[in-house]
């Protein structure tokens, strides 16, 4: 599985991104994007947004679960007390439906309950990572996050979890 | 040392008996903004930013002793700079700030010691501006500096504050280093004729 992240700000500007590859089952971690896709992650993150709106106010809930898909990219998304949005991509190297039983993996399967719980976790640390970030007194609000830290830290959540 | 133990009791006393308390984030955040202001003012002349802190600070201790002797009611003379020290990090500190900065690295005259500061409650959440000069001229927490000095001037001693290290630049640790210069003598009233 490959993923994209994003972190878009309160005027739908991106804030932050990050790509990585799963560290489970094996995995180097490098994401695999095919090569004719890979510049369309940010158009279909984008475009997913609209979903975003569509359920943000429903539940009550900061994870939003999967939200979109777009063939066979799968989009989950968490948003914050100030309206920033986690998005975050994945692509199954492998389409899921080519496997005879329902793999539980979290590479394998985008959209089983283990996978949601995964990016659920993975959600939460960067949350608690953003926060942090964002305390910092010499950021401001919206603007891009550069922070070698931070980055570092998402890195961390994404071998941890994904 | 029975001073030290001494200080502790009291500033544990005193924390816990005699000072309003406020969220520690609100004072992160406060001292963030006026680093963070004045860093904008003067255009990231982090040499002035550390200047100003500085003043800030010793604007700050001059009233500081006041509620300081006032809280820990300790209007004893402090026998040698040591003592000195251990009512500094023990009682002053953790009164009002509810840290004990480690006192170490004295001189063998007695005149200049290091304090460590393990936790730092203004540095929470900061990152310093990766400009490539913040890193190796902003001492963020100066105002500490200032509060010694002036807080010390008050009490009959003149002392040279600066940090040599701060974890925020990617150091091991806080460190302050503490140089007396002088006692202040009372100053005698010109005589009139």
């Amino acid at each position: 599985m490959s993923y994209y992240f994003a972190i878009i700000g309160t005027s739908d500007n991106p804030i932050f991104e990050y790509e990585f590859g799963t560290a489970k089952a094996g995995g180097d971690g490098v994401p695999r994007f095919p090569e004719q896709a890979r510049h369309m992650n940010q158009f279909i993150v984008n475009a997913s947004l609209d979903n975003v709106e569509d359920v943000q106010w429903g539940g009550g809930q900061m994870y939003l679960k999967k939200i979109d898909r777009y063939y066979n990219n799968y989009i989950s998304a968490f948003i914050t007390g100030s309206n920033t949005k986690f998005l975050l991509l994945h692509h199954p190297t492998t389409p899921s439906t080519t496997s005879t039983r329902a793999s539980t993996s979290i590479p394998a399967n985008p959209t089983s309950p283990q996978t949601e719980e995964a990016i659920k976790q993975f959600f939460v640390e960067v949350y608690e990572n953003w926060l942090k970030t964002v305390m910092n007194p010499f950021y401001t609000q919206g603007m891009r996050i550069d922070s070698p830290v931070f980055r570092g830290r998402v890195a961390a959540a994404g071998r941890k979890y994904l | 040392m029975a001073s030290a133990s001494k200080a502790a009791r009291i500033g544990e006393e005193v924390w816990k008996s005699r000072v309003d308390k406020v969220n520690a984030e609100l004072v992160t955040l406060t001292y963030g903004t006026i680093v963070a202001q004045l860093c904008k003012d003067y255009e990231s002349d982090y040499v002035e930013v550390n200047k100003q802190l500085e003043k800030m600070g010793y604007n700050i201790g001059l009233r500081l002793i006041e509620d300081y002797l006032a809280k820990s009611n300790t209007m004893r003379r402090c026998t040698n700079f040591k003592e000195t020290a251990d009512m500094i990090s023990k009682v002053g500190f953790k009164i009002f700030l509810n840290i004990t900065p480690t006192i170490t690295n004295w001189t063998s005259d007695s005149k200049q010691f290091s304090l460590i500061f393990d936790e730092n409650p203004l540095a929470d959440f900061v990152e310093l501006p990766d400009d490539g000069r913040a890193q190796d001229e902003l001492w963020y927490s100066n105002i500490f500096c200032g509060v010694l000095r002036g807080a010390l001037e008050m009490a009959q001693m003149q002392v040279e504050a600066h940090f040599i290290s701060d974890i925020l630049r990617g150091n091991d640790s806080t460190e302050m280093r503490i140089t007396l210069i002088r006692y202040i003598d009372d100053e005698m009233p010109m005589e009139d004729d």
